[in-house]
């Protein structure tokens, strides 16, 4: 079953192969039999490889891919827990997403384009989670961001939405380069990109953290990119413009947990790279708190969910940061389901009011959508960290280590951890409770999603719900832990192991759940009890609130500081570089071949026995070359 | 007895680089095609009794079967040579190569 | 060598008949005079041939080139009657300047072939190289292919000549 593991990232490659290239002349049944089929089969090998792992580690070679020099690169698939665990996330939330596509783009004109993409992407993360190399992993990496590109700029007709892909892919390109600089250093220092090859040399020379340090900055600034953190987080929201179920599968529950894949896979590196680590904490739990403050006021339903994706994706960097690889992991697994749950339910919102997205003018439609309404309320609770839903235990066991490494992390987490809790209530208020407040066109049009979009809601809720029980916080009893150890490796030299159950942790997540609690209470007092609405009017804004609403002007600042003297840059190299040197020089060698052809074409006077003297002669001259 | 053990090398030499001189005026001299391409016919000939002297010099047949196949291809150039000459006379009523100048620059 | 023998007497008057129509040919201004001073060339190298022992190379050169290539000349020049004394003569300094060009040709070429005859011989002399016997036998053992092959480009001659001498070609 394991050497099967090959077949995994293929089918879904058919599958985009098919879709892709039958096009339209397929019928939409068949469109959606092969791409959910597709990636259900992946889920089933998935799972087949899940039971029969044992805790192994496989390499699976494929073929040799380069092999010049000292450069040998094998095309071929690492088959471990950690491996398995995104295998099965991809796969399965992956499906699901699937499913649920169908019913929410059934009336679109590019339904199996949708798919093709969504194929593909499938496609490529699992083969940047499978690759036993950092190469092959790249190759995922820029292949997930390709299809990011694609499927956000999938309604390209309006060009806000296509500048939105083009932002992302930009900015992407940025973390990409220095993926590729530590990919470089690593290659350097190591003579190997092969997974195996490097962790055991960084076991065998763990001395050497200063090049350590550095291979793990240049890889975390790949991460940065790709997971949507400080500074590089601006793409998210923007990427908000593609159909909800790409919001979902992509910008929620997989792709941008490749940064905290790769780092998890690097693990050996970052627990030699102390440096390093701590600046993926801090960097990660200032994105967890900046970005929920950004959370705390906006209006979109989407950009809400985007900000707290982020803000999510910041709290795995702390735990990553501070030692805690297994909580980074737990906590992408509990938010691959409720984030995807808070996506697809804010799609059947979106798709209940035709289209519309901003929660002022929603309210009350916890009439008309029960099934939505409550997997909403699932996901809301479980990512506010209530136990016993998932986000309470992958949350808590982040902030538990956080404070063991650093106390002002574990505050600072907490503080974070109250605004998602505020802002996620906030959300769930406006949107499900009060009254209607669109109109009355949209009122009428109210109504639950079909069957294929709420069946996924219901599965996801119930993982959204029991998901945390893998990570009851039970010392080496721990279930993921336990699952997950034989893919350390070498790291575990090094790691913590989970401690027991303290009084200590108790008394923490009592602290985390009571201010969650609080933030709760103030949501509900402020948006159910008084039912407030966010002011509409701008200018009736108060100063900081104005601030928090344009993001802190996060996006004109980098637009002052690098597009527009980029744009000078451009525009003066157009205008002196590109018209006067390069012009100049292909213009000049225009002008300089035509005058000396005119010059020349008096030699070709047509006459013969010019030609043949010129002959002779130049037969004499090389005679009397060769003589002397 | 053979000419080669009396006569030295170098006046066969002589002997064919006139013959190759002439032939190289007769083609400078000349306007008619038709006499330009007996000279090249004589440039071939010099060319031919120089590898029959080295030939008989070294005591090797192979330049002997090579000169027999420049004859073959003589023939040959020639046959489309004048072909060729043909044809043109037919165009413009001459062979004075002065007149065909259509490749002026 | 004191004495001259019969065959550097041969040698010397074949070579002077040889250079002297040589130039006739070139300063004749009839071409059939050319012509038939080119003939009178080649018998003259066919007797160098003979003195070279190369009997067969002499026997085709006299049938291929005095046999045939000239037989061909003097057909086209009687075809295009241009039997007369029709052509311009060049300006006098091209005619200088050929004359000259020519000249320094033939020093060049004597002077870069000059040391051939200081070359060691490979094997002893053998007078029976150019025998048909012995030329058929390198012929057809060594060269076939190139032989056969001779033919092939004689066919190609000769279809080429004649889709070019054709009238009335559209």
């Amino acid at each position: 079953m394991i050497q099967l593991a090959w077949l995994i990232p293929i089918l879904p490659l058919i599958g985009f192969l098919i879709i892709g290239l039958g096009g339209k002349k397929l019928s939409k049944n068949l469109v959606t039999m092969v791409g959910c089929g597709s990636i259900l089969a992946a889920f089933g090998l998935s799972l087949g490889i899940f039971f029969q792992l044992h805790g192994t580690t496989q390499v699976i070679k494929l073929s040799e891919w380069i092999s010049t020099g000292r450069l040998h690169i094998d095309f071929a698939f690492l088959i471990d827990p950690l491996s398995v665990l995104f295998m099965l996330i991809i796969t399965g939330v992956g499906f699901l997403i699937h499913v649920y596509s169908v019913g929410y783009m059934k009336d679109d004109e590019k339904y199996d384009r949708f798919f093709a993409y969504l194929n593909l992407f499938v496609f490529f993360m699992l083969f940047l989670v499978m690759g036993s190399n950092y190469l092959v992993m790249f190759v995922g990496w820029e292949g997930v961001g390709l299809c990011s590109y694609l499927l956000i700029g999938f309604w390209f007709k309006n060009t806000e939405y296509n500048n939105a892909a083009k932002k992302a892919f930009i900015v992407n390109r940025i973390g990409d380069l220095g993926f590729l600089l530590g990919m470089i250093l690593i290659y350097i220092t190591f003579n190997s990109l092969n997974f195996d090859t490097v962790f055991k040399g960084v076991h065998d020379n763990a001395y050497n953290k200063e090049i350590y340090n550095l291979i793990g900055i240049l890889l975390f600034i790949g991460a940065c990119g790709k997971s949507a953190q400080i500074p590089l987080y601006t793409w998210l929201p923007d990427a908000m413009a593609g159909p909800t179920p790409v919001s979902a599968l992509i910008h929620a529950a997989t792709m941008v947990t490749a940064g905290v894949y790769m780092i998890a896979r690097s693990a050996v590196i970052f627990v030699n790279a102390p440096v390093a680590s701590e600046v993926v904490a801090i960097v990660g739990v200032c994105t967890a708190l900046f970005a929920a403050t950004i959370g705390l006021f906006q209006n979109d339903i989407k950009k809400v969910l985007a900000y707290s994706t982020v803000s999510q994706l910041g709290y795995m960097f702390l735990g990553l940061g501070v030692g805690a690889f297994t909580g980074g992991v737990f906590h992408v697994m509990t938010h691959a389901f409720f984030k995807a749950l808070l996506f697809l339910g804010a799609g059947s919102v979106i798709h209940a009011m035709s289209g519309e997205q901003d929660i002022r003018k929603m309210g009350g439609l916890k009439k008309a959508l029960p099934i939505t309404h409550l997997t909403f309320l699932i996901a809301t609770i479980a990512i506010s960290g209530l136990p016993p839903f998932s986000g309470f235990f992958s949350k808590d066991e982040i902030l538990a280590a956080a404070y063991e490494h650093n106390k002002i992390y574990w505050i600072l987490g907490v503080i974070g951890s109250m605004l998602t809790a505020f802002y996620m209530f906030r959300l769930y208020f406006l949107t499900f409770h009060g009254k209607f407040r669109g109109t009355h066109d949209q009122e009428h049009h109210l109504h639950e999603s079909p069957k294929t979009m709420t069946v996924p809601l219901v599965i996801l809720a119930i993982l959204a719900a029991a998901g945390g029980f893998l990570g009851i916080p039970n010392g080496e009893q721990h279930l993921l832990y336990k699952f997950l150890e034989p893919a350390y490796g070498y790291a575990s030299t090094w790691m913590d192991r989970p401690k027991a159950f303290s009084m200590d942790e108790a008394r923490l997540m009592i602290i985390a759940v009571l201010s969650a609690c609080a933030a709760i209470y103030v949501a509900w007092f402020v948006y159910k009890k008084k039912n407030m609405i966010p002011i509409q009017n701008e200018i009736d804004m108060p100063k900081y609130q104005r601030v928090i609403y344009h993001k802190y002007y996060v996006d004109e600042f980098y637009n002052a500081i690098v597009r527009k003297p980029m744009d000078w840059i451009s525009d003066k190299g157009y205008k002196y570089f590109e018209n006067k040197v390069v012009d100049g020089f292909v213009n000049g060698v225009g002008t300089v071949v035509k005058w000396s052809g005119g010059i020349l074409r008096y030699a070709q006077s047509g006459n013969i026995g010019f030609y043949m003297f010129a002959m002779t002669i130049a037969i004499i001259i090389m005679l009397l070359v060769k003589l002397f | 007895m053979s000419a080669i053990q009396i006569i030295p090398l170098t006046w066969y030499v002589t002997l064919s680089a006139i013959l190759f001189g002439l032939g190289v005026l007769g083609v400078l001299f000349r306007r008619n095609a038709i006499i330009i391409l007996m000279c090249i016919e004589l440039m071939l000939n010099a060319v031919n009794l120089l590898l029959v002297a080295f030939s008989a010099h070294h005591s090797d047949p192979n330049a002997q079967v090579f000169v027999f196949f420049i004859m073959a291809v003589a023939a040959a150039e020639v046959a489309v040579g004048l072909a060729i000459l043909m044809v043109i006379y037919r165009n413009s009523k001459s062979t004075d190569i002065d007149i065909l100048n259509k490749l002026k620059g | 060598m004191g004495h001259i023998t019969i065959t550097q007497i041969l040698f010397g008057v074949l070579s002077f008949v040889a250079i002297i129509s040589g130039v006739l040919m070139i300063f004749t201004k009839n071409p059939i005079y050319s012509v038939l001073y080119l003939i009178i060339t080649f018998f003259a190298i066919a007797g160098h041939y003979i003195l070279l022992n190369a009997q067969f190379l002499a026997v085709v050169h006299v049938i291929v080139y005095a046999g045939a290539i000239m037989v061909l000349f003097l057909f086209v020049i009687m075809m295009l009657n241009l039997n007369k004394d029709t052509e311009p003569h060049k300006p006098a300094w091209i005619q200088i300047a050929a004359v000259t060009a020519g000249g320094i040709m033939m020093v060049t070429l004597v002077g870069a072939l000059k040391g051939a005859d200081q070359m060691k011989l490979a094997q002893p002399n053998d007078a029976n190289i150019g025998l048909v016997n012995n030329l058929g036998k390198v012929l057809f053992n060594d060269f076939l292919v190139p032989f056969e092959l001779s033919s092939v480009l004689f066919l190609a001659a000769m279809v080429g000549a004649v889709m070019l001498s054709k009238k009335n070609i559209h």
